[in-house]
């Protein structure tokens, strides 16, 4: 598992795309930053945190998209899979370092408490809070991308599908204030990513949040799992 | 000892390869011999446990394959029909990737060196995969797949991609490697079979058609009681004389040739040698014979036999166990020198001098190597 993030950090700063997310991220959280904080006056860092949600939304794909896909299409997939090791231990490689990249991204936003901490002091509860928020995000979009990649060697339909994904997490908002029936409403409230995401934000610290991004995580892993066991069948 | 049973493999209605069944010994180089969609790499991908079987089971030193599929992988070194590169890496990157991937515990640096030193890619190891031409990519990929030292060697087509002088590198290696090692190699090109290999099995539509020697396979084809000769002098007179040799059978006359040379086909009884009591009666009246050779047939006429139809494939089963006790193995040498001859003159004219040579020699081989 260790070889297998090892060489996929290697190929994310050995091609542009590992530099180019880093840099789209860090453009967008300074803004951010800058605007919501530093212009404003304001210590608090949640207007950062809640706008870095769509940001994040439409960024992941990005460092998703290749993440099983390449291996398909280069067939170094015939490397891996003769290899003595596990599924899991492939695709948790793989999941980790995409996971590891979006850690640095997010590394940014400590920064910016310690340049508000220059001034006074900061909510630091409220800022670890928001950043373990993002983090679980995160990582659930990224399982969800790598599960869209395992599903083709086209990494342009890789990243199209995960940006078609985002959207639709963004529909099911605007949906579930829509929907009429109360008990489709309250489901299809129940999937929003923004919801639960929003309470972290505002300081709400709900474990059942915690546990529905970890169980998105934790699911769609399974599924790549599942689909790269299925194509052994094929 | 790799185990094969009743390997059988399904696409939807498609079957890619059905109820195959061998043994590979410790130290045994099996080379696999078929068309293209023959079933040869599917077969390897299901003993390499890239893909499943739909029904059979693979067993190597006793562990199967799907039961305890890390213990087997562990053994096994693959080099697959496209070499698993990861191009945005140097060689020395891709290698120690490999390396940890297959979770070794030797000297890393250099066993790695070693290896390298061992196909020959010592020149570009820090070179970036994918500005190699083809030939070095295949030894990168078969670096790789001699990384730990596997006591087995999965190479599908090793040597495609690679100019006539690494042909014959690789060969040797391979041979060289067959002491320590078990091997399988698939191949469509028969002169590397029969040059390296100790068996063969030959394999059309997804079946085993023959499963032998490469001399036994030749002689099984072969029709070596038949010879074609060229003899110079009267034309009836040679006809009525060879007409009149022990154990003769058949004579038939092929023509003239020049002035009073003619050509005729002798067949013998089964078995029978007609060269020596010729030769001494031809002597004997003083007309020479400019030459003789025998209907041996060639591995690529055997090749072609078996894969032409499936009747000739029940016809050599038969053969092959009544001359398996013949063994004469003299016959497939007619065979074998021909194609290494050719083999060994493109290497006058092609031995690389460089890189930029080392990338067009290897897309000349690969045409070379489809004509073959």
């Amino acid at each position: 598992m260790t070889a297998i993030i090892r060489r996929e950090l290697n190929a994310y700063f050995s091609s542009p795309i590992g530099y180019i997310y880093l840099a789209v991220f860090y453009v967008f959280a300074g803004f951010y930053f800058a605007f919501s904080s530093l212009f404003s006056q304001s210590a608090d860092l949640t207007p950062v945190f809640s706008s870095l949600f769509t940001i994040v939304l439409f960024l992941i794909p990005i460092l998703t998209m290749r993440l099983l896909s390449e291996d398909q299409k280069n067939r170094t997939d015939q490397a891996l899979l003769t290899a003595p090791i596990s599924l899991t231990g492939l695709v948790m490689g793989k999941f980790l370092a995409a996971l590891l990249v979006f850690i640095m991204g997010l590394a940014v936003t400590l920064v910016y408490a310690l340049i508000i901490a220059v001034y006074t002091p900061p909510n630091w509860a409220g800022i670890f809070a928001n950043f373990f928020a993002l983090l679980l995000l995160g990582a659930a979009l990224i399982a969800i991308g790598m599960f869209i990649s395992s599903l083709t060697e086209n990494q342009v339909i890789a990243a199209t599908g995960g940006f078609a994904a985002g959207l639709g997490l963004i529909i099911v908002d605007a949906l579930g204030s829509v929907v009429q029936n109360p008990f489709l409403s309250k489901v299809i409230t129940g999937l929003s990513f923004f919801n639960r995401y929003s309470d972290f934000t505002s300081g709400l610290f709900d474990f059942s949040n915690v546990l529905f991004f970890a169980s998105v995580c934790a699911i769609f892993i399974f599924f790549t799992i599942r689909v790269l066991e299925k194509r052994r069948w094929a | 000892m790799i185990e094969v049973k009743n390997l059988t493999k399904r696409y939807g209605a498609k079957t890619a390869v059905q109820d195959i069944s061998f043994t590979v010994n410790d130290g045994e180089i099996l080379g696999f011999l078929g068309p293209n969609g023959a079933g040869k790499s599917t077969t390897m991908n299901i003993i390499t446990g890239y893909t499943s079987s739909s029904a059979g089971t693979v067993t190597i030193d006793g562990d199967e394959i799907l039961e305890s599929p890390l213990k087997v992988k562990a053994k096994i070194g693959y080099l697959p029909e496209h070499p698993p590169l990861y191009l945005d890496m140097t060689v020395k990157e891709y290698l120690s990737f490999m390396y940890d991937l297959k979770k070794l515990k030797l000297q890393k640096k250099a066993h790695i060196e070693e290896i390298c030193s061992l196909v020959g890619i010592t020149d570009v190891y820090t070179r970036i995969i994918k500005n190699l031409s083809k030939g070095y990519r295949q030894r990168v990929g078969l670096a790789q797949a001699l990384l730990g030292n596997p006591s087995v060697l999965i190479l599908d087509e090793p040597t495609v991609g690679l100019d006539p002088k690494q042909i014959i590198e690789i060969r040797n290696l391979i041979k060289d490697l067959g002491k320590k090692h078990t091997i399988i190699l698939s191949s469509h090109i028969l002169p590397e079979v029969q040059a390296t290999c100790e068996r063969v099995i030959v394999i059309a539509r997804g079946r085993i058609i023959a499963d032998d020697t490469p001399d036994n396979l030749s002689h099984a084809m072969s029709t070596d009681h038949k010879l074609t000769v060229r003899i110079d002098g009267p034309e009836n007179e040679v006809f009525k004389l060879l007409g009149k040799l022990p154990k003769i059978q058949r004579v038939d006359k092929l023509g003239l040739r020049e002035g009073s040379v003619y050509d005729y086909t002798l067949e013998a009884e089964p078995g029978a040698d007609l060269r020596r009591e010729m030769f001494r009666r031809l002597a004997e009246r003083n007309w020479p014979l400019l030459s003789s050779r025998s209907s041996e047939l060639s591995l690529e006429d055997i090749f072609l036999q078996l894969t032409d139809s499936d009747s000739a494939a029940a016809l050599l089963r038969d053969d092959a166990a009544e001359s398996a006790e013949a063994g004469e193995a003299e016959a497939a040498t007619v065979a074998a020198e021909v194609p290494d001859a050719v083999t060994t003159a493109d290497t006058v004219t092609t031995v690389d001098t460089g890189e930029e040579t080392a990338e067009s020699n290897g897309d000349e081989s690969t045409s070379g190597g489809t004509e073959e």
